[in-house]
């Protein structure tokens, strides 16, 4: 009780005590809410799938034993086996790792850049803004699925290319939503005082505006994590992802494809993790936008 | 520009002036933006690792003739003089052969267009159809069991893999129930019967007098069609919800109520009236994201369409194919933003000032 007064105190005496505390109160808010707590359920337990997979997964998920193809799921094979007689579980929780390597590597890529665009443009404004918003509306104004399988072909396929190919679609919403919160604390009086202490643009970018930026932005790659998991999961699907062996989400659900009409959980078992670990995101994403984004919600 | 506007003669001319410099800026930004299309896919014609020249000359070919060849395609000029070419080339229709399918690539797609746009403009219809009352009911009815029917439906929508519920889709109504035929667009003994005249198969067998066919090809599009209407409502819901709750909450309602109006008109005409504007931008965004979604489910439901088409031809390394296709797909998304961005001019006064 003594850390919750600490950190619910009217009058914080260092910044970290204040920022700690607004972490807190925010996390309360959070908490309010059911399904954003499923949501982040989900994700913690995806990390720890992801994590423990050599410990939970009962059998070797890259090969099996050909006798034991196609089982229907039960006994041994809790989710059935596939057309080679792997474990669809095992593969399924290896899975989790690639489905989790593509949204954090996409994020960590795709998130900066749309930082550093939106940024740059909103507080530099004139021509850098015209020039660097006319090309983030190009990209915006792309068909992402169909930019996304151009770059896979040309690049060619395999999970690293695919990884590339959509953050380089996913990056302009970011860049927009960064520019928009830039305009908004451009011209605020701590900006001016900023200015007055002689700081140089680039401080005032990285120290003082994007700081600001970082809430909605955050809120904004929650809620695309799904889209990008989706789009990850239709490009394996395609063959243009991870290839096989690698137990890749929708490259299981392509192979699976053929056995559809009698042995149809080859197919079925790994959409439903994609779409448990998509609906994870997107409640997260959604609960996460009405504690940090109020005006936003709806 | 505000000067100029100042200085104009009458409120009419003032309005007029103003709604040419919007569209002349729209038609602007439009241009550049499919130039900024032709660039991308110029740049990632570029980077494929097979070497046109070679392609075209075989491995046998001698140095000279290599050095021809090369020349004869313009590979030798700088980058920019390529990149010239390559738009000239484009805007006069020219995206080069198909390897797999050894026809101008611009004649392929307008072979395969009708079967995407068919799919989609049924899914949109059906979209809207539902999805806009659906979203109304929701924000009429906050919290209550038809908002949260609404907003689970949305949920799964976005967070479901289309082509794993294509995949289910035909299992459960194909497979098990028989309630809708399989994939393709029509039963193997009726295909290439009707002529294509528009290329939309239901069109063309009814003018034609074929109602077999008719309902044949109806039984075909169900699934694949009422697949992508779900996906389109799920948004069109979502978005007409939110829409609405912020209309709903406007003094002009209230007023309504005090006049006495009937709910059934304040709901349906004044609030849902002051909603169509900016509805008609999320439908055409839905309606252009189903032209571009089909390529998933195209491939699942062996619908000869464009997205079918960029991925064969995708899967044999044919990328005159692809990028004519991805230029198609650009070209149409950006024809469609520009089209509600005009529909928003002419439908909301204040667009316009």
């Amino acid at each position: 009780m003594i850390t919750r007064d600490w950190l619910l105190s009217v009058s914080p005496e260092s910044q970290m005590q204040a920022r700690l505390g607004r972490i807190y109160v925010g996390w309360l808010a959070f908490r309010q809410n059911r399904l954003a707590m499923l949501g982040l359920g989900i994700i913690v337990l995806l990390i720890v799938v992801a994590a423990l997979a050599d410990v939970l997964a009962p059998h070797n998920p890259i090969s099996g034993q050909l006798v034991q193809r196609l089982k229907p799921p039960g006994g041994d094979f809790l989710l059935g086996s596939d057309d080679q007689g792997r474990d669809i579980l095992s593969r399924i929780l290896y899975g989790s790792r690639y489905t989790l390597l593509i949204v954090a590597l996409v994020a960590v890529t795709a998130a900066p850049v749309g930082l550093i665009v939106g940024t740059a443009a909103g507080f530099l404004g004139g021509w850098t803004d015209i020039v660097l918003m006319r090309i983030t509306d190009i990209f915006l104004a792309f068909p992402k699925l169909i930019l996304a399988l151009a770059f896979v072909a040309a690049l060619g396929p395999g999970i690293e290319n695919a990884i590339l190919a959509i953050a380089l679609t996913s990056w302009p919403p970011y860049a927009r939503v960064a520019r928009a919160e830039t305009l908004t604390v451009r011209n605020a009086a701590y900006m001016a005082a900023a200015k007055l202490q002689g700081i140089s643009s680039a401080r005032q970018i990285v120290g003082h505006i994007a700081p600001m930026c970082i809430p909605s932005l955050i809120v904004r790659v929650t809620l695309d994590m799904a889209g990008i998991i989706l789009t990850a999961a239709g490009l394996g699907f395609l063959g243009l992802g991870a290839q096989p062996p690698m137990p890749e989400w929708g490259a299981m659900i392509a192979s699976g494809r053929q056995f559809l009409l009698d042995q149809w959980w080859v197919a079925t078992m790994p959409g439903i993790a994609i779409f448990i670990v998509s609906l994870g995101f997107n409640l997260f994403g959604d609960g996460l936008r009405d504690v940090l984004d109020p005006k936003r919600g709806q | 520009m505000a000067d100029l506007t100042k200085s104009g003669g009458g409120l009419s001319y003032r309005r007029h002036f103003a709604w040419t410099g919007k569209v002349a800026r729209t038609v602007a930004t439009v241009a550049t933006t499919f130039l900024g299309l032709l660039l991308v896919t110029f740049l990632i014609g570029r980077v494929v690792p097979v070497d046109p020249v070679l392609a075209a000359v075989g491995d046998h070919a001698s140095a000279t003739t290599y050095e021809r060849m090369r020349e004869q395609m313009g590979l030798n000029l700088p980058l920019w003089q390529q990149f010239a070419n390559y738009v000239g080339n484009i805007l006069r229709g020219d995206m080069g052969q198909s390897v797999l399918t050894a026809r101008p690539v611009l004649e392929d797609i307008g072979r395969v267009f009708p079967a995407t746009l068919e799919l989609a403009t049924v899914a949109t219809v059906l979209g809207i159809l539902i999805g806009v009352p659906a979203g109304v009911l929701a924000a009429v009815h906050e919290g209550k069991l038809i908002d949260q029917i609404v907003r689970f439906l949305g949920l799964i929508g976005y967070s479901v893999p289309v082509f794993w519920l294509g995949l289910v889709g035909l299992l459960v109504f194909y497979a098990k129930l028989g309630w809708v035929a399989g994939p393709g667009r029509v039963d193997f003994g009726y295909d290439g019967v009707v002529d294509p005249v528009t290329g939309l198969i239901l069109v063309d067998s009814l003018l034609q007098g074929e109602t077999g066919i008719f309902f044949n090809a109806l039984t075909h599009l169900a699934l694949p069609a009422c697949l992508l209407a779900y996906f389109s409502l799920a948004y069109i819901a979502r978005m007409t919800r939110s829409f609405m709750l912020e209309q709903l909450r406007q003094e002009y309602i209230v007023t309504a109520r005090v006049k006495g109006l009937p709910e059934r008109v304040v709901i349906w005409r004044h609030a849902l009236g002051n909603v169509a504007v900016p509805l008609v931008t999320v439908i055409a965004l839905s309606y252009a994201n189903l032209l571009e979604g089909s390529v998933l489910t195209e491939t699942i439901f062996a619908w000869p369409g464009l997205g079918q088409y960029i991925t064969n031809s995708l899967l044999n390394a044919d990328m005159n194919a692809v990028l004519g296709g991805t230029i198609v797909v650009g070209a149409v998304f950006i024809g469609i933003n520009l089209l509600s961005d005009m529909l928003y001019l002419t439908l909301d006064p204040r667009a316009r000032r």
